[in-house]
């Protein structure tokens, strides 16, 4: 298969940049070794776009930062996903941070970044009734939001699709030749270490690109060095993040941030889209395989919680998780041309990567208009994707004019976050394929029960709809299945 | 550390080495857990040449009574499910209608396991007669209409 | 047993019951002897009976029903008890919201989005699950963990299994349930671990699902991490001290594909949240007058909703009093409100109910802190009972009868278990 473009990582970047490909007249693909995008870093993080002023300036990053933020609602509007400017406080419990408080107001307001105001303890109160009554001042940014970065990934991935962009999924890229017309990309089937050489393989499959754009996450070292265009190293930052119980909706509005360190932005409070407050991240070096949340990463965010809230309490956890942050030797984007002709960068994507996606994704479209690469306007580029149908946020007239439609939505699957079997259904055809696909394409299996109750009915979906057996039904897929069948003869 | 702290982690590193029955090398002594009733009395039966000869640790007339019984003719209610063709699930939950020898739950088990029934079913109906020449029936525990 | 489709949802019924597991087609019983005419039960699975379809054992029934069932059994028995009763079941159905006027709206296939008024309301939901998440066990988040209630619908009702080997945290009656279950089935039990220095369930279950088939049982050891990328490939144990820390110097890993976790039921309060209910912070159900009713007017509440319960038998005794408050709140029969209130002293952790009147004989169901052998109930000075032993895991149950507080002048009662000399007089 020949492509012009090749995006190697389904990830939120790879699926902006798809995004972005599809709307000119070339042959993309996206090629992602998971069986769904976004199933990687981009789906195990704290969900924030970020205001912009946070940003060092003078950096990749802070500029990057502040022209993403300003493209997300243009892009809500268009995929449907979740996103929703919820606004963050930066606070002081001293002197010192009250100073760095003005430091990073006055780079923000420098930036063009609008509304930062300062907040006194009175204000703080009034807003925010169960912060800690210890901070001092607080830095306003109304311009930060909250989006379900998952539901992005899909959207902007089903976006591209619709505009003709392909999806090559469970493929492992295991290694890149130059040729003479740009690249050929060796994949192999299903999750494997990028450097593994078992013979039982399944034959290798060529997907052949003009130019290549190493979207690989924690893996775009390993990418770049197969055709020699890396030269940097690529290590993991574990951050894990603790979902709290959804009695506490509503118990902050905004994203709380300490005052941040040279070397992280803290433990924050996030009142995430859906509502469910996260807690979170922890910022340690570790292998790019270690997702195991730990009994040390639980103290250190709960206790970095409870400096700000003091009312949040562990009893209040309904499920926890652990992301991979992709960092770079200089900390910084690595991102644009490489040196090799035609293979472009967009490497070391950690925060604020998520609210800079969609501006990264015109920079590489840059890279590759400089490397040749003719970019001329579909006249038939279709924007938008049909909005998901969310049955709890319908009115009961919608509900039932939804109902009468098809019947299916009138049946209910997650009693946690109220979906209907018509959603289930709506995105097994939109693409997923797995409970973990569901879950966060619907919300069904997110909530207090953490599945108890829905996963029976998702599996049954999953079996009608796919055609598969019950026990072929897995959480995220390869060897995650849920059940397996009675033994013969047992007992 | 306190007396009540070495009390209490002797205490669970006795109940971690409680895994039921088992018989002391020095005598013929069987211990039983015994189900009468919450207490929980720890009981156990000495035996000499095949024949009783002392019940030890009950608090009342059941607790003897039962580990008598556990130790010369242990029985249970064994239930199980059993495959079914066209009903409203793919199981059929079963139980013995009264108890088997313990030894025979497993045999029990996997010859109710190889049959296929079809639905309908009614409550009480029964699934295999007999079962292994116990004497006792093996019944159906609901109705499993048709899907 | 499937009941026959209610042909169509009326606007409005004398009693709606939510949830039809045992506490709600107890309660619907109890509404229609108390005289309410219609009754409708809404239930979310696809046949009425609850949980008790998936507990295929026997244990159930002896006090209610006077003979020794399986959960299925029971089931029907109260499914027919409704059906006898002319009380409708809407399966299928999910309630999405309880107004505080009483009106309901409800979703199902059959009868799309729909409103419904009520005379009265009982809330019978039950309870679900603990999950990993809520005791936060480090590690990966592979397949294979599951709650031990979702491997036994697993394994009863589709008859599939969770897995080849597996360890089941928490000794738990479900847990230890579920570890006999695996054995019959096939499946390797590696152990039953507990964090607790003493077994949660009945020392039946121990002795029929844990030594009958060799499984070990570890007390004071708890999961601290559990391992797989895709799918659980193992799980590390460790001992806990007094204060259930893990030394983790002892840690041991176990290789295993599925981790049951039955680490307790919390019950499910979603609807009395959104109805605004008052809460008892220590069942975390809503709190109960003597009829069972709830702090808003014409609701009630009654089986795991309220409080988490060991014997059904017990559930559907509480409904059936849920079910005729309802009832006579429905036509009308005004009942004299509670003059008692019973406050938790030495040993008991609550009592439901935690008011009664001196005008009726009154069931109260409560729960110990810790163990006791041999030892004394005492309802303030008006009444005691020798008791031979009490459990946390075991309910005990008190019938106070007018004639105890004949005397009684006061407006509260302290309820009481303290030790007792061996042969001492009651």
């Amino acid at each position: 298969m020949r492509y012009d473009v090749a995006v190697i990582g389904g990830g939120v970047i790879g699926c902006a940049i798809a995004r972005e490909l599809s709307r000119y007249r070339l042959r993309a693909v996206v090629i992602e070794r998971e069986c769904e995008v976004g199933l990687g870093t981009s789906k195990a993080n704290s969900g924030i776009i970020h205001a912009g002023h946070h940003g060092a300036a003078g950096t990749l990053k802070g500029e990057l930062e502040w022209r993403g933020n300003q493209m997300w609602d243009a892009l809500a509007d268009d995929l449907h996903f979740g996103f929703k400017r919820v606004g963050d406080l930066t606070c002081a419990f001293d002197e010192d941070q009250r100073a760095t408080l003005r430091q990073i107001m006055e780079q923000g307001k420098r930036r063009g970044v609008p509304g930062l105001e300062l907040w006194g303890p009175e204000r703080i109160r009034r807003e925010e009734p169960h912060l800690s009554h210890d901070i001092v001042e607080a830095l306003y940014a109304p311009t930060a939001g909250v989006v379900n970065p998952y539901e992005a990934c899909f959207m902007l991935a089903e976006s591209a699709v619709r505009n003709g962009v392909d999806l090559a999924l469970e493929r492992t890229v295991r290694g890149i030749r130059r040729s003479e017309k740009g690249f050929e990309i060796e994949v192999v089937a299903g999750v494997v270490a990028h450097d593994a050489r078992d013979g039982d393989d399944a034959t290798p499959e060529l997907i052949k690109a003009r130019f290549v754009v190493d979207a690989a996450g924690l893996h775009a070292d390993a990418i770049a060095d197969m055709v020699d265009a890396g030269g940097f190293h690529i290590r993991a930052r574990k951050g894990e993040e603790y979902l709290l119980d959804k009695r506490l909706v509503g118990y902050v509005k905004r994203i709380v941030f300490p005052c941040p360190t040279p070397t992280s932005k803290g433990i924050l409070v996030i009142p995430t889209y859906d509502g469910t407050l996260m807690v979170g991240p922890t910022a340690t070096w570790t292998d790019k395989d270690d997702l195991a949340t730990t009994a040390e990463g639980s103290a250190e965010v709960f206790e970095g919680a409870r400096k700000l809230a003091p009312g949040i309490s562990e009893k209040d956890c309904i499920a926890e998780f652990a992301g991979l942050r992709a960092v770079s030797d200089t900390e910084e984007f690595i991102l644009g041309p490489s040196r090799v002709a035609g293979f472009v960068l967009a490497a070391g994507m950690q925060s604020p990567a998520l609210t800079a996606a969609p501006a990264v994704a015109t920079v590489v479209l840059d890279a590759l208009r400089d490397d040749g690469l003719e970019l001329v306007a579909r006249d038939d580029f279709e924007p938008g994707v049909p909005a998901p149908v969310r049955f709890a946020e319908l009115s009961y007239a919608e509900q039932r004019s939804l109902v009468a439609r098809d019947p299916a939505y009138a049946r209910l699957v997650c009693r946690c976050e109220i979906v209907t079997e018509g959603e289930v259904r709506d995105a097994i055809e939109r693409g997923a394929r797995t409970l973990d696909g569901i879950k966060f394409r619907t919300r069904a299996g997110m909530g207090r029960c953490q599945g108890g109750f829905c996963t029976w009915g998702c599996m049954e979906l999953l079996h009608e709809q796919l055609d598969i057996p019950l026990t072929a039904v897995t959480k995220r897929g390869g060897d995650s299945y849920v059940a397996i069948p009675r033994l013969e003869g047992a007992a | 550390m306190s007396d009540d702290r070495q009390d209490a982690d002797r205490e669970a590193a006795a109940d971690r080495e409680m895994v039921g029955a088992r018989v002391d090398n020095d005598a013929n002594v069987s211990h039983y857990l015994c189900i009468g009733c919450p207490l929980g009395c720890r009981l156990e039966v000495e035996e000499e040449q095949g024949e009783i000869v002392e019940i030890r640790g009950q608090s009342c007339k059941k607790g003897e009574v039962f580990a008598r019984q556990e130790h010369t003719d242990p029985r249970r209610v064994v239930t199980t499910t059993v495959a079914v063709a066209g009903g409203l699930w793919p199981r059929l939950p079963v139980k013995t209608e009264g108890d088997v020898p313990k030894a025979a739950i497993i045999d029990v088990c996997r010859m109710l396991h190889g049959l296929r029934l079809e639905a309908p079913v009614t409550i009480g109906q029964v699934i295999a007669a007999d079962v292994l020449g116990t004497g006792v029936d093996v019944v159906a525990s609901r109705d499993l209409p048709r899907a | 047993m499937i009941t026959p489709k209610p042909a169509h949802l009326q606007p409005r019924y004398d009693v709606v019951v939510v949830g039809g597991g045992p506490a709600g087609l107890a309660a619907a019983v109890g509404a229609r002897e108390s005289g309410a005419e219609r009754v409708l039960v809404i239930d979310r699975e696809p046949e009425a009976g609850g949980i008790l379809q998936q507990c295929i054992h026997p244990g159930f029934g002896l006090h209610h029903f006077g003979e020794e069932l399986t959960g299925p059994e029971y089931a029907q028995r109260a499914i027919e008890q409704t059906v006898e009763r002319e009380v409708d079941v809407l399966s299928s159905a999910y309630v999405l919201d309880v107004a505080s006027d009483r009106r309901l709206k409800v979703t199902s296939r059959d009868h799309g989005v729909a409103y419904l008024d009520a005379g009265a309301v009982v809330l019978a939901m039950g309870a679900r699950e603990r999950t990993r998440g809520a005791i936060r066990i480090p590690g990966e988040r592979p397949a294979g963990v599951m709650t031990a209630g979702f491997a036994q619908k697993l394994v009863n009702l589709g008859g599939m299994l969770p897995g080849r080997r597996a360890v089941i945290l928490g000794s738990g009656d479900i847990g230890l349930i579920m570890a006999r279950r695996l054995v019959l089935e096939g499946v390797e039990v590696e152990g039953v671990y507990e964090l607790m220095p003493h077994a949660n369930g009945l020392n039946r279950n121990i002795v029929q699902c844990l030594h009958d088939y060799d499984i070990p049982l570890h007390l004071s050891t708890t999961v601290v991490r559990i391992d797989g990328r895709e799918r659980v490939e193992r799980v590390t144990v460790a001992p806990v001290d007094a204060s259930y820390r893990p030394d983790m110097t002892k840690a041991r890993d176990i290789p295993c594909d599925t981790l049951l976790v039955s680490i307790g039921l919390i019950p499910d309060n979603e609807l009395a949240h959104r109805l605004g209910l008052r809460l008892d912070p220590v069942t975390t159900g809503p709190v109960v007058t003597s009829t069972m009713e709830t702090t808003r007017d014409g609701v009630f509440a009654c089986g795991n909703v309220v409080h988490i319960h060991d014997l059904v038998d017990y559930v559907s005794q509480e409904s059936m009093l849920a079910g005729r408050g309802a009832g006579a709140y429905a036509i009308g029969t005004p009942t004299p409100p509670d003059n008692v209130r019973l406050t938790p002293g030495e040993n008991v952790r609550y009592c439901v109910p935690p008011t009664i009147t001196t005008d009726r004989e009154h069931t109260v169901y409560m729960r110990v802190t810790k163990p006791m052998a041999p030892c004394t109930l005492h309802l303030g000075d008006v009444y005691k009972r020798p008791l031979r032993y009490v459990f946390p895991g075991e309910m005990v149950t008190l019938k106070v009868r007018p004639r105890f507080l004949e005397g009684f002048h006061g407006g509260s009662l302290p309820v009481s278990i303290v030790p007792r000399e061996e042969g001492g007089s009651a």
